[in-house]
């Protein structure tokens, strides 16, 4: 019976306050997309890195035939050089480098016959114009710098070069978007608490004989305040659901049905990953009308 | 049931205080009239009581707990044995007599099959038997009071407070709801009662304490509502009535019991 009378309390709140409730659902249905655009964003990132950094390695290009580099001063790198820097491989960077391998200018040269059969770019050219280099798989893509440390400035190495750095620009870009759906999440997430503590009050204010006479004959403050507290929080999750439902659609008909058949060779974020968020988003939802009310209640319907 | 130990109120610093040392111990089962011109301390009596409003020096015990320091989440319980009625009946105008009554209860987390046993039967008790479907608007001012203290008294309190509960009320209903308010004192219920109707305090016969300023100029037991101040100022032959100086009350000498 305490459970139906509280639930009557709130639906009856709720039928009085439609205007302000549907605000509430639509700027916690605004704010939270954008917080689950951010995620899903990130998650994308995720994926990319995943996917991208097991195919690309660190490359020590080795020195060529009259390099400017001071490391390259004697000239083009000799057998002796390469075998010192994979001894430093093998003795200093265990725990960073997965594989070593060596690809001569013969073997650079196929590979990049095979990727431009016709030449590049209109010019011809031969073996002797590659470079040959030293391939290190890292165990972890993050460790570069470390590699990258320890091997630049040897004798015999020209430069080490991060392969990642190609994605660089693109995730710059992802992560720019991040932020920007982040800030605006941000600015709702503020509207949505100031309206969700309108409402609150303003119902409140229109209860106020209620709650005068339930303060009388000692209805406790947790049975006064709960309505109100369901009222916000089942307007915020409403909001949540809405955002978490927009999102699966989005994903759902722009990702999975768009963008994967016109590029179907990257990974993309899935319904799966909505799925993963939206709980996340409902606990946001939580947490909000938590907020408002603790900063509503005790001032409106105080003992 | 209800002890006042030098108990002062002061609403806003510097402002006179509304009770001034009050010290009051009213016994169980008693029925105590507190009477008092208007702004005397009435209400402020009966808030701390409530604990509406807490002492600021003194102590007030009602029913042997000191409400001053009760903590915030057990004012609650207090009030369970408590029962208020006001003078402007105070029911949810959207709530029928039965539901305005059973609100109380199940505010309170009472089970619904008690709510359903005990609310008619209250309404019994008060004389709306069969008038519960109606809604306030449809009962009469008196009517609306009895409803009122049905909602007060449906949890069994032990003590029933009421500010001016007959202040709305023409004489003959007014007699009425003192009837009934005798009739639940009889019970065994402490009944504390501001009122500004001396006929209703001089007809009763009851335990009888003025306030005056907020302080306790006579607690009488079997007393009378005493004298009533001069309503217009006795201005003698002047033939102008607001005539500088005619404001200041002539002072009233009234004989005050032990
Ligand atoms: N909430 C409050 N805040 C500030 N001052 C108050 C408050 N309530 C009462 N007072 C002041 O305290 C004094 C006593 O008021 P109280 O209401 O107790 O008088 P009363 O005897 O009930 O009067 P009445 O017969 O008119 O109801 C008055 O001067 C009043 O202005
Ligand atoms: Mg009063």
């Amino acid at each position: 019976m305490r459970f139906q009378f509280v639930l009557g309390e709130v639906f009856s709140g709720l039928r009085r306050n439609t205007t302000m409730v549907v605000a509430v659902v639509l700027v916690t249905f605004v704010s939270l997309t954008f917080v689950g655009a951010a995620a899903l964003l990130q998650a994308q990132i995720s994926k990319l890195k995943d996917d991208w950094y097991d195919l690309v390695e660190v490359s020590v290009f080795l020195c060529p035939e009259g390099s400017v580099a001071p490391t390259c001063a004697g000239g083009e790198a000799t057998d002796a050089q390469v075998d010192a820097v994979r001894q430093i491989i093998d003795t200093e960077l265990t725990d960073e480098v997965s594989k070593v391998y060596f690809e001569s200018k013969e073997q650079a040269f196929e590979a990049f016959s095979e990727r431009y059969p016709d030449g590049y770019q209109g010019t011809q050219l031969t073996a002797d114009d590659m470079q040959a280099s030293l391939r290190l798989k890292l165990s972890d893509a993050e460790q570069f710098a470390v590699v990258s440390d320890v091997l630049s400035g040897r004798d015999g190495v020209e430069i080490v070069e991060d392969q990642r750095a190609v994605f660089e620009p693109l995730f710059r870009t992802l992560n720019v978007a991040t932020l920007l759906a982040a800030g605006l999440a941000g600015v709702m997430l503020l509207a949505a608490v100031l309206l969700i503590t309108t409402t609150i009050r303003l119902s409140a204010v229109s209860r106020r004989k209620e709650t005068e006479i339930m303060r009388l004959v000692g209805a406790s403050n947790l049975f006064i305040q709960l309505p109100f507290l369901l009222e916000g929080a089942l307007a915020a999750v409403l909001g949540s659901l809405l955002a978490g439902g927009g999102l699966w659609l989005a994903v759902r008909f722009m990702v999975s049905d768009w963008l994967e058949r016109s590029v179907d060779w990257v990974a993309y974020v899935s319904e799966v990953d909505v799925l993963r968020v939206a709980p996340l988003l409902v606990i946001m939802a939580v947490a909000l009308a938590a907020l408002s009310s603790f900063f509503t209640l005790n001032r409106y319907t105080r003992i | 049931m209800i002890r006042f130990e030098n108990v002062s109120k002061v609403y806003a610093r510097g402002a006179r205080p509304a009770l001034d040392q009050v010290s009051v111990d009213v016994e169980r089962g008693e029925f105590v009239f507190l009477v008092g011109a208007s702004g005397s301390g009435k209400s402020t009596f009966l808030s701390l009581v409530l604990r509406e409003q807490r002492p600021t020096r003194g102590h007030v015990y009602v029913a042997g707990r000191d409400v001053a320091n009760l903590s915030a989440w057990r004012v609650p319980t207090l009030r369970r044995q408590l029962g208020v009625v006001f003078q402007d009946f105070r029911l949810l105008q959207n709530k029928t007599v039965h539901e305005n009554v059973a609100f109380a209860l199940q505010v309170i987390g009472k089970p619904r099959h008690a709510i359903r046993d005990t609310v008619p039967e209250v309404l019994d008790m008060v004389g709306l038997a069969g008038k519960g479907k109606r809604m306030p608007t449809e009962l009469s001012g008196g009517e609306q009071q009895r409803a009122a203290i049905a909602r007060a008294i449906v949890n069994r309190p032990q003590i029933l407070l009421a500010d001016e509960p007959t202040g709305n009320l023409d004489p003959t209903t007014s007699l009425g709801i003192m009837r009934l308010l005798d009739r639940i004192n009889r019970t065994g219920t402490t009944v504390v009662m501001a009122t500004h109707d001396d006929e209703i305090v001089n007809e009763m016969r009851r335990r009888v304490v003025e306030l005056s300023d907020g302080v306790v100029v006579r607690d009488e037991a079997r007393g009378g509502y005493g004298e009533r101040e001069a309503i217009l100022p006795d201005v003698g032959a002047s033939p102008v009535l607001d005539s500088p100086g005619s404001g200041t009350r002539a002072p009233v000498q009234t004989v005050r019991g032990v």
